[in-house]
């Protein structure tokens, strides 16, 4: 424990919480990249003159810096800065979305498995370790084969191999809390069993699902783009920042900026939300948190 | 340590059970079923698949199917590929050795350059070595794997012309030395990732052994330095190593599908991803199970050695 804690005059929590996180200064860096980076996505697209869809047949493969396309062109003429920005605005509203569908998914089910335990909770348990048994990639284009391609689908399916490593979270914190004070004194209230799940041992295990959860978005962008690489993700003409290097490889040569503006953005916001998770599990977790 | 077994055993069994029922749901999910195949073909009238339907004895119950399903799978019968009537499980075998030969050399590679930046990123901590290495494997662990295979196309097949861009052999020459100038690119994308996890597992049970009393007493015995590293704690460090090896299995194989598909490499990864191109699903569901398998078997392997090498987890 630093002694920066403990020189502070009786911080609460929450405060030596926030002094922990800003000392973590990759975990700032991250957060201020993932700002510019949503800025960007959200505002971007306005500030450009060119759609993303909009196709100059005429000016296919317009290089970078020249002329009035910042980042050039790609095969069909289209601005790739623009679609950079349409892309990492679908990409991570992917992440988002499928980290909160997965968080939602692994609470209930860790909620329950915790609390019920027994036959309940080893099955629910059991479940979520043959889930991880399959490689995600494997699992992720096994359902993708078996669905139509596209942005719903894309996203409740990466939800769907990423809500297990939050169930065990919440299990684990879930069976132990359950037998506190607070939460026997609940019982004795009357509360229903669900009350106590959720209004009570739930939000005292909030700061390791928030770590989780976090980590969940950098997984969910990374798997987002191997998913639209590989063609079973979102669909074009819409952008993704992993359906725009789908065809980058044919044009390796030719064109190579094609393939290296969408994967500096993927690299920069997975680590970005990387350093976050790290940066809250230290903040969060004092007993973690090695100085 | 025989109850150990025998525990994990049965559970290694369970998770078998469970697994199996999530492949056979999975192939009961597929449009038409397991009768794909017939239906998508469109010569075949509703009477023809009610007629294959009870000769492939579809209209049993369910859980009936998945037990008969199951039997099968254990003797071996895993189906046919719909593309050329070859049996799966021998589809999946031609494909293995190139598979396992790719991350065999990532894994060795990353084992030793991992575990190597680890312990010396413990014992040197905080020092600008330690913290590159940390924002470093981050950001390894960040780069989609895909990317960084086009990138090292780009800068050692296209710009330098150093390596080859792809595929296993040179068409014509079948030579070993052939073989390993193919290897060098997709086995060096590969071990990216798998380095930096090494890296960080190792750099953290390097911190917890050397912070331990038993390392104090051997300082205080006056022991030189370099025989407290290696006879006391790298021996210690080490042993959680063998669970992040079982740990890893997935994202390895994970990774190598990626990998062979960026580089042409004809492996399990690259037949998967072709397979589903061809909605070749006894092909498909057969390598999810084949890979599940593995993983599970890995995992297995991992916790009976740890338990040989540990014995405090025999007992607890």
């Amino acid at each position: 424990m630093a002694t920066a804690v403990f020189s502070a005059a009786q911080p609460t929590p929450s405060q030596g919480a926030w002094r922990r996180f800003c000392r973590h200064r990759l975990a700032l860096a991250g957060a201020l990249v993932i700002m510019v980076l949503v800025l960007g996505a959200a505002f971007g697209p306005y500030l450009l003159p060119f759609d993303d869809t909009y196709i100059d047949i005429l000016k296919r493969f317009a290089p970078p810096l020249s002329g009035a396309h910042i980042l050039g062109t790609d095969e069909l003429g289209r601005d790739v800065l623009a679609r950079l920005m349409m892309g990492a605005r679908v990409s991570l509203s992917i992440g988002f979305v499928a980290m909160v569908i997965a968080t939602v998914v692994g609470i209930v089910v860790g909620a329950f498995a915790g609390f019920y335990g027994g036959v309940v909770g080893a099955v629910l348990m059991r479940l979520v370790d043959a889930v991880l048994c399959f490689p995600t990639i494997f699992l992720l284009l096994a359902l993708a084969a078996l669905t139509e391609p596209g942005f719903v689908t894309t996203t409740v399916l990466i939800a769907a191999t990423a809500w297990m490593w939050v169930a065990r979270v919440v299990e684990a914190q879930v069976r132990s809390l359950r037998e506190r004070e607070f939460a026997v004194a609940a019982l004795a209230f009357g509360s229903s069993n669900l009350r106590i799940m959720f209004r009570e041992l739930v939000p005292n295990a909030i700061a390791p699902i928030v770590v989780a959860a976090t980590l969940n978005v950098a997984k969910a962008i990374l798997l987002e783009s191997y998913l639209s690489y590989l063609g079973y993700g979102v669909q074009p003409p819409a952008a993704s920042l992993g359906n725009m290097l789908n065809n980058a490889q044919i044009y390796l040569t030719s064109a190579p900026w094609l393939a290296i503006a969408p994967g500096i953005v993927i690299t920069l916001a997975v680590t970005s939300f990387n350093f976050l998770g790290d940066g809250l599990r230290d903040a969060l977790d004092p007993r973690m948190n090695i100085p | 340590m025989a109850r150990y077994v025998v525990n994990r055993l049965a559970q290694a069994i369970m998770l078998l059970v469970i697994v199996s029922a999530i492949g056979f749901a999975l192939l009961h999910l597929a449009p038409g079923g397991p009768l794909s195949q017939f239906a998508a073909s469109g010569q075949m009238t509703q009477e023809d698949l009610d007629r294959v339907t009870r000769q492939l004895g579809l209209d049993r119950p369910l859980p009936v199917q998945y037990l008969d399903w199951f039997g099968r799978m254990l003797k071996g019968d895993w189906g046919k590929s719909y593309r050329d009537g070859e049996a799966v499980l021998s589809v999946i075998s031609s494909h293995l050795g190139a598979t396992l030969e790719l991350m065999a050399t990532a894994t060795i590679t990353a084992v030793l350059l991992g575990c190597w930046i680890g312990i010396l990123g413990a014992l040197r901590r905080y020092s600008l070595f330690d913290s590159l290495a940390t924002v470093g494997a981050m950001i390894a662990l960040s780069i989609p794997t895909f990317w960084f295979g086009l990138v090292t196309i780009y800068v050692f097949s296209v710009k330098l012309g150093w390596l080859p861009a792809g595929n296993r052999h040179t068409i014509g020459d079948g030579s070993f030395l052939d073989l390993l100038h193919h290897l060098i690119a997709p086995a060096m994308v590969l071990a990216l990732v798998e380095t930096a996890m090494w890296g960080r597992f190792m750099r953290s049970s390097m911190l917890e052994v050397i912070n331990q009393d038993y390392i104090r007493t051997a300082r205080a015995k006056g022991m030189p330095e370099w025989r407290i590293l290696t006879v006391h704690a790298l021996r210690n460090a080490l042993l959680p190593m063998i669970t992040v090896a079982g740990l890893q299995f997935p994202t390895l194989l994970g990774g190598a599908l990626v990998t062979e598909t960026v580089f042409t490499w004809p492996g399990m990864g690259r037949l998967f991803l072709d397979s589903i191109g061809y909605r070749d699903y006894p092909v498909v569901m057969g390598i999810l199970m084949f890979s599940a398998i593995m993983v599970l078997i890995g995992s297995l392997i991992a916790d009976m050695l740890y338990a040989v090498v540990d014995p405090r987890i025999r007992v607890g």
